[in-house]
């Protein structure tokens, strides 16, 4: 019985100028054969400029149960907001 | 977890999709809505695998290089878009190995509609305009489907899916334009695609056991019926334009429901074919199994490979 292809996330520039984005995932033996895999399934119509790929095991996801504590935090500093602070209306940009 | 605690998970996940809020594969959901959808992406991702042979078939024959470079562009996409799927899958905690088997023993369904024959060049054309529209139908309203990672498969399937419809066509076109011998031939194709086209839409409202919950859980928006109608409607004004007939002596436009009033299928027929007897069924099984069988070699020596750049390169670092 043959061994599995490892499983790879393909990220995708789609222009100069935009940051790479998550387009999905594939299956490969290695880097080089999921970059050309990524070509051919990804980038059928000139979808992008750059690809990385990176294999999926070497992703550290956080956990959806803890997004209260991640996440939550956040809500109440509401200082962190230019709307916070008071000034004069005779300022109209600021 | 307590019982309540399941239910009251549920609660919450059901008022979450009810807002219209995505659900991400690392969050809780139901078993059921994890299976529910494993079946669901999986018999898509296979029919779009399976798809490929049908037309596959055509290749080597089609008649300029015109057709032949759209039907190699199309049949590429069927792939794509059966790896999109397949990936999509995989995020609910199945592996593809899993998927592959299920296919291979006949444990996991794909389309019936691939289990016709491709007997003439027309029945490309017939494909791409009836089944690939059909499958647009169907496939829309997925792009807003609550699964997060099958939404984006869906949304990247129905930008490439419109070219497909639009080269079948205008192959009829060009076959119903053509000498009265291809005419006859598109003529053909349509009358054998017609009916199993709209069985693709699957059992009647009546008979159909998983609506209610596929429509909670936004896997459906409209009922088969409704988009069986939705795709009569449209289709019907396409045939009259290029000079085909529709092979339905009950068909009528009925002006009072603004919609055409159709013959009765025949669901024995798509039972038959459901359970394996179709015409095609085992030629479709028999080359994809053979196909994956014998590229294994193929799969072993890129893994073997692989294996030993690594060995080099971590003997080159010490």
């Amino acid at each position: 019985m043959s061994k599995d292809w490892p499983l790879w996330e393909v990220f995708v520039r789609s222009k100069n100028g935009l940051e790479h984005r998550h387009f999905g995932s594939l299956h490969a033996a290695d880097a080089e054969m999921a970059l050309e895999n990524a070509r051919d399934v990804y980038t059928r119509r000139n979808e992008g400029v750059s690809i990385w790929v990176v294999e999926s095991k070497h992703i550290t996801a956080s956990n959806p149960e803890h997004n209260a504590e991640l996440f939550e935090p956040a809500q109440d500093k509401v200082y962190r907001h230019p709307t916070f602070y008071d000034i004069p209306d005779e300022i109209k940009h600021m | 977890m307590s019982e309540d605690q399941i239910k009251n998970l549920e609660a919450q996940f059901e008022a979450r999709i009810a807002r219209d809020e995505k659900i991400e594969p690392k969050d809780w959901m139901p078993e059921k809505y994890r299976q529910t959808h494993i079946r669901q992406i999986s018999q898509h991702a296979h029919s779009e695998i399976v798809g490929m042979l049908p037309e596959g078939n055509w290749i080597t024959r089609a008649p300029s290089l015109r057709r032949k470079v759209a039907l190699l562009a199309k049949v590429q996409d069927e792939a794509g878009h059966g790896l999109y799927l397949y990936s999509a899958c995989e995020t609910l905690g199945v592996s593809r190995e899993e998927l592959y088997d299920q296919l291979h023993t006949g444990k996991a369904k794909y389309s019936s509609i691939f289990n016709y024959p491709t007997i003439t060049w027309a029945d490309i054309g017939a494909i791409g305009w009836l089944v690939d529209g059909a499958a647009i139908i169907n496939q829309v309203p997925l792009c807003n489907t609550s699964f997060g990672p099958y939404a984006r498969a869906m949304i990247r399937v129905c930008k490439e899916e419109s070219f497909h419809q639009r080269q079948g066509y205008e192959i009829m076109m060009t076959l119903a334009n053509g000498t009265p011998e291809q005419k006859e031939m598109a003529q053909d194709a349509l009358n054998r695609w017609w009916w199993p086209s709209l069985m693709m839409f699957g059992p009647t409202d009546a008979e159909s056991v998983h609506t209610a919950q596929s429509m909670k859980w936004k896997l459906k928006r409209k009922t088969n019926d409704e988009l069986r109608q939705q795709f009569v409607d449209q289709t019907v004004p396409q045939a009259e334009l290029i000079g085909l007939t529709i092979p339905d002596d009950d068909l009528k436009w009925n002006d009072k429901r603004k919609s055409y009033d159709f013959g009765p299928i025949d669901w024995d027929e798509f039972w038959q074919v459901v359970k394996g007897h179709g015409p095609m069924n085992k030629e479709r099984m028999n080359a994809r199994v053979s196909a994956w069988e014998n590229g294994e070699w193929v799969r072993d020596a890129a893994v073997a490979y692989a294996d030993k750049q690594k060995e080099y390169k971590s003997k080159q670092a010490v």
